[in-house]
């Protein structure tokens, strides 16, 4: 450790949140359907899409917009209409043309794991991406999932976002506007700059497949190349974190230098940071989402710190064999070294984006038992675009009722009453993460057929399977390397914690978004809980630490824990 | 002068008792009928508790009849059993007092006959059981009969007893017509006769409903409490998958898991303190009203009282002392004071009215106190003349002094109104702008000066007052006065806003209008033309002495009839909810210590290198979980005092209130386990439990 490492740490976070204001002000425009300055290119387009798709152009205004239940339909339906689409798709990638090495196409299993990997925003990826998906898969298939699972959650997030400003109303806006609108106003826009910085430092992008290359030894080695700086940039900014590569953002295609790995950072945080900002906005109460941000930073900030300092660690057995290894190494790529590796698996984890740019496999059982513990944390710390939002607001909701009873009045969130109907909604909605973590896990523990890829025993081997299921569930995508995963059991079940995930927590969510909706906005007074001060920021983060991980403390002991004294054992044993 | 103090001597109702070692036995014999787990349904958490026990006693007889080591099962199943006992022994203390007070409630039940009168026109009577009288018919009550049912005097006037229902033994009186017509079924007449039209059947009449109010017989949960039950479900759920979960993962690690621990281990994590207490909590909130001499219809009426936004006061008796009292004399010029004040009271030495005894008052307070003049005659107030005052001598001889309206008085010293000395209309001018009432004085026909009458605001309402503000609540002041004086007097007392010339559809309005915005309205009346602005707040108490439709609306009643008692009855309201709360967050705190404790011991064998974790340094895996599972059930115990006494209020405003209780029952509440379970495992080891 050192104070270098601890200030790009520092730097990169607040650079992110600093980053997350105007874009986040930005975005409100955007969902209140107001005018932004790319109108005049943009707007023909908007119109053109809602005249093919037959929606009502004025039906994001005041009036005419959806209920919760309509506004969860439209979602729903989206997401089942594009399930089937890509699982088409790729099964049958090799009738479908820009296929130039002819990859078959996908089995029935890993078909629906990566179809709901995609439209679920998680971007698990159970194969090797460059040798099992044709140029068409990547680009028509997985990439404008990139774009429309992440437009899908942000319009969520708006939705909640209308639910707190409205008073007594119905009306959550319209689900086929607002992923029109984000898709095209702030999705689209960004990716492209950044995908045009990324080709400026080197990122491929191309529709070449491959290049041969004759090494010096002689040796013919095949380069995949693929359209990579525009996939990369969606990547990020979505928080979807698929590679177009297996190495992902430590490939160095993906990720060729120190400038694309800070934007790679950056960028995978900054839009879900601002969906809070754009929700502090239409709500009024941008003191209350600064409370929300503070909360998410204070904890990616102390992940990032407590990850670089286990990484910073000598492996116990490294040391005790006098071995020349004064930081832990292993998984990471020399080009970005501990701090930057950690304060991105931090961001990584904390954000559903499931990029890597390191092995998180590989990191001391503590480093990666603080990755996993992020996820496990329900993806709010910033959380995935849109869902990192509406999960700290359930949070936020618990909190506000487990400590604003103290205050003696009915806890109140942002004007807006917190009564049973709403705690019912969140506690079924915090209730999926355990339920499909651990659950799926505890089976997979003791299963000969989903212990068939393990590729290590012991306390490592379970945190690879609660790894795996936890990062499934939280959307996340990331992956302890080391379990094979593409086998019918893994593909299913893990497809089947991705959809529990996002669907089985978004629409509780929803619910509670109509519930509120429908209540009297009411003004605070100096009786009501204030919830933009140091004290709801502490009593936040004890509320998810306490209510939100304490239930993965047993889990976690028989992983990430018990390897870590368990190597501390065995060298002092030695 | 004070209206709080009115009530002190509980009579027969004795509402509201302590606690006697009788009302703990049957508590105690209650607790363990509560064990039938058809009546803990309506709570998750005990109810897992119990199934838990169940399943930890069956395994503690199969571990006997093969021989095994169940000396430690059998500990770990008796302290499960404890655990539910002490949560229902919670809930039974807190019905005691209701039940105590409903007992001696029924105790005063009518059991003699009515007189019936068949025949209004010969006045034939019959005499009758009461719990046979219907609504409409007519019984005579004479002088010690006991009222037979709720009802209102058609006919006569009488003194009544109401002790049997308010404990208050000063008779009262109840006449036809107006707002004190209506009488309460086991009161008793003490002098005089009344017919009474009977208003409510035998079994729901007041006395019934109080019984049934104060047994808690129809106790439902109010909103937050199941919003509150709906969250400790879920966290049972969680802290299910969680436990049950760890078959699988601990399989995988070669760990053996003893299910008698994984059940301690659940009930550990579960929020047993709050579900145990959670009911008790509510039940005494009710019981906090009922020792202020309030009876709610509802917990959810309590509830809600914490939820109040908007306080309406009746300006009289709430805010002022109802009667206008002297507070200044103002010569007219070229009047030495002491003239003045020697003719102001001798003007009032015949005038009995509360605002005459206050001048006297007031020239007492100044060291001056005069007898009337040998042979003087009173001249008492006339609507004519409006003044009143003393004559030295009979028939007008002798020193005349006067003293009443000012136009009325000038016109005597022989002014037009015009006429008037600029100092004393100027005075009279500023008496009447801040709301007060100007009596001009003559002595002989010579103005003299003007008495300053006023409305005097009650002492410490201004600081209840700005409490309220602090906890976010608006207080408006209901008055018939014109605008001028309700302005005075509200700037005076401090509150919020204020409605003048209110009528009893303006009260209504400004209710419907202050729920539009979305707030909770409290307010308190008597009168029948009260009740339909009763039955649209939120919290609407009614007067005990009011009218029967008042009574009927409200879903609180004030059986001392004390309308500054809406203030003690948000706080208590509030306090409820704090209490709710506190123990909420405290038991979940309690969670982190109980993982440290139980954790390690669970897996330690297995796993030497999670010993790690044992940071307490607990004597022995058996006896962590042992210590555990003692502190859990204890801590119930421990804390049935402050659920039934409830958290204190304090009105520090919402910020600091939050910091100061997440400080003690969240921050304590982490800490505590910790402390807690090193010193059960300090005396379990030591003296050999495991």
């Amino acid at each position: 450790m050192n104070p270098q490492g601890w200030a790009e740490i520092v730097l990169t976070i607040a650079v992110t949140v600093g980053l997350a204001w105007p874009l986040g002000l930005y975005m409100a425009r955007v969902w209140k359907g107001e005018r932004t300055w790319l109108d005049p290119v943009l707007k023909p387009v908007e119109r053109l899409i809602y005249a093919g798709c037959g929606v009502k152009p004025d039906a994001f205004a005041a009036k005419g917009g959806q209920g919760w239940l309509a506004y969860a339909m439209s979602f729903l339906a989206f997401s089942i209409a594009s399930f089937v689409i890509l699982y088409l798709t790729l099964r049958f990638q090799n009738l479908l043309p820009l296929n130039p090495q002819g990859f078959a196409g996908l089995s029935p299993d890993l078909a629906f794991n990566t179809s709901v990997s995609f439209i679920t925003n998680t971007n698990w990826q159970a194969y090797v991406p460059e040798t099992t998906l044709s140029t068409f898969s990547q680009m028509a298939g997985l990439t404008s999932h990139n774009f429309l699972s992440a437009a899908a959650g942000i319009a969520l997030a708006a939705a909640v976002a209308r639910a707190f400003a409205a008073n007594r109303s119905e009306n959550l806006g319209d689900f086929w506007v607002d992923l029109t609108r984000i898709s095209l106003y702030i999705l689209l826009p960004f990716s492209i700059v950044i995908a045009l910085a990324y080709v400026a430092l080197g990122e491929p992008q191309t529709l070449i497949a491959n290049v041969t290359a004759h090494t010096l030894e002689g040796a013919k080695q095949t380069i995949a190349l693929f359209p990579t700086a525009s996939q990369e940039a969606i990547k990020q900014f979505g928080t979807n974190g698929g590679g177009i590569f297996n190495a992902n953002s430590a490939h160095p295609f993906e990720n060729p230098n120190a400038i694309t790995n800070l934007i790679e950072i950056i960028s995978m945080n900054v839009l879900s940071y601002a969906c809070v900002v754009a929700f502090g906005r239409i709500v009024l109460a941008a003191k209350e989402a600064r409370a929300l941000v503070a909360v998410m930073a204070i904890f990616v900030l102390g992940a990032s710190a407590a990850i670089y300092a286990t990484e910073t660690q000598r492996a116990p057995a490294l040391a005790a064999a006098h071995a020349d290894a004064s930081v832990n190494m292993e998984g990471k790529e020399v080009r970005f070294g501990a701090p930057s590796t950690a304060v991105w698996a931090a961001n990584t984890t904390g954000a559903s984006d499931g990029g890597v740019n390191g092995m998180h496999d590989s990191f001391m059982p503590l480093g990666g038992g603080v990755a996993m513990f992020m996820i496990q944390l329900g993806e709010m710390l910033p959380g995935g675009v849109g869902s990192g939002l509406y999960g700290m607001v359930v949070m936020a909701l618990i909190a506000v009722f487990v400590a604003g009873l103290m205050v003696g009045r009915t806890p109140e969130y942002l004007g807006k009453k917190v009564e049973a109907r709403e705690i019912k909604y969140a506690m079924l909605a915090v209730l999926i993460l355990p339920l499909a973590i651990l659950g799926f896990s505890g089976v997979a523990a003791v299963l000969p057929v989903a212990l068939k890829g393990l590729a290590n025993p012991g306390a490592h081997g379970l945190s690879e399977i609660l790894y795996a299921y936890s990062s499934a569930t939280g959307n996340n995508g990331s992956a302890f390397a080391g379990l094979s995963a593409n086998t019918p059991w893994w593909n299913t079940t893990l497809g089947i914690a991705m959809l529990l995930g996002r669907f089985a927590y978004a629409v509780p969510v929803l619910a509670i978004a109509g519930s509120l909706a429908a209540k009297p906005k009411l003004g605070a007074t100096t009786g009501t809980f204030p919830t933009d001060g140091p004290l709801f920021i502490g009593l936040l983060i004890g509320v998810i630490l306490i209510m939100g991980g304490l239930q993965f403390f047993p889990a976690l002991a028989l992983g990430p824990i018990v390897e870590h004294f368990q190597a501390l054992h065995a060298v002092a044993a030695r | 002068m004070t209206m709080t103090s009115s009530v002190t001597a509980r009579g027969a109702a004795g509402l509201g008792g302590s606690f006697s070692p009788a009302m703990l036995g049957r508590a105690a014999r209650d607790a363990f009928v509560k064990l039938d787990p058809r009546k803990l349904l309506g709570n998750p958490v005990i109810f897992a508790t119990e199934i838990v026990a169940i399943l930890a006693s069956i395994s503690t007889v199969l571990a006997i009849k093969d021989h095994g080591a169940w000396g430690f099962a059998l500990q770990i199943a008796l302290w499960l059993w404890a655990t539910v006992l002490f949560a229902n022994f919670a809930e039974s203390v807190a019905e005691g007092r209701g039940k105590a007070a409903a007992d001696s409630l029924r105790a005063t039940r009518v059991t003699t006959k009515a007189k019936l009168i068949v025949d209004p026109k010969t006045g034939t009577i019959v005499p009758t059981p009461a719990h046979q009288l219907g609504v409409g018919q007519i019984v005579l009550v004479e002088a010690g009969d006991v009222v037979p049912a709720d009802g209102e005097i058609i006919e006569g006037v009488a003194s009544v007893n109401e002790a049997a229902i308010t404990g208050e033994s000063a008779p009262v009186i109840r006449e036809s017509g107006g707002d004190r017509s209506a009488v309460t079924g086991g009161t008793t007449v003490v002098s005089d006769w009344i017919k009474v039209r009977i208003t409510s059947e035998a079994g729901a009449t007041f006395l019934d409903r109080m019984i049934a109010m104060v047994e808690g017989a129809d106790r439902r949960k109010t909103p937050n409490e199941i919003a509150l039950a709906v969250l400790l479900a879920g966290l049972t759920l969680i802290f299910l998958i969680a436990v049950v979960t760890l078959l699988g993962l601990g399989a995988y690690s070669g760990v053996t898991l003893d299910p008698m621990v994984l059940g301690a281990l659940f009930i550990c994590l579960i929020p047993t303190t709050i579900g145990g207490l959670l009911s008790a909590v509510g039940i005494a909130g009710m019981d906090r009203l009922l020792k202020v001499n309030v009876l709610a219809t509802s917990g959810r009426a309590v509830e809600a009282a914490g939820d109040v936004d908007t306080l309406l006061l009746d300006k009289t008796g709430t805010i002022t002392f109802g009667n206008r009292m002297a507070t200044e004399l103002i010569a007219a010029p070229g009047v030495r004071p002491d003239m003045m004040l020697r003719a102001t009271l001798l003007a009032s030495l015949g005038d009995q009215t509360p605002e005459g005894r206050s001048i006297l008052e007031l020239g007492r307070n100044q060291g001056l106190v005069l007898e009337a003049p040998e042979g003087a005659t009173v001249i008492p107030f006339s609507a004519m003349t409006r003044q009143s005052g003393l004559d030295a001598g009979p028939d007008g001889n002798g020193d005349r002094w006067r003293k009443g309206a000012v136009d009325a008085v000038l016109k005597d010293a022989g002014l037009a109104p015009g006429e008037a000395p600029a100092e004393f209309s100027a005075a009279v001018d500023r008496i009447a702008r801040s709301g007060g009432t100007p009596l001009a004085v003559s002595e002989n026909g010579v103005l003299f000066g003007v008495i300053h009458l006023k409305d005097v605001v009650k002492p410490n309402v201004k600081a209840r007052f700005a409490d309220l503000r602090r906890m976010g609540l608006r207080t408006v002041m209901i008055t018939g006065d014109n605008p001028v004086t309700a302005a005075a007097i509200a700037s005076e007392a401090g509150v919020d806003d204020f409605l003048a010339e209110a009528t009893p559809e303006d009260k209504l309005r400004l209710i419907r209008e202050e729920q539009g915005k979305g707030r909770l309205v409290a307010m308190c009346g008597d009168g029948a033309n009260d009740a339909p602005a009763l039955a649209q707040s939120d919290v609407g108490v009614a007067m005990q002495t009011g009218a029967q439709a008042a009574r009927e609306a409200g879903n609180m009643v004030d059986l001392d009839s004390d309308p500054t008692k809406v203030i003690e009855i948000v706080e208590v309201g509030k306090q409820m909810l704090i209490t709710r709360g506190a123990l909420t967050t405290f038991s979940i705190a309690n969670d982190v210590a109980k993982y440290f404790a139980i954790i390690p011991a669970l897996f330690v064998v297995a796993m030497p290198a999670l010993g790690a974790l044992n940071v307490m340094h607990l004597a022995s895996p058996k006896s962590a979980i042992l210590s555990a599972v003692i502190f859990n059930a204890l801590v119930i115990i421990a804390l049935i005092p402050l659920a039934l006494r409830g958290v204190k209020y304090r009105a520090i405003g919402a910020a600091k209130l939050l910091q100061r209780n997440l400080l003690v029952y969240g921050l304590g509440g982490i800490v505590a386990p910790f402390v807690g379970i090193k010193l059960i495992d300090l005396i379990v080891s030591n003296i050999g439990l495991v």
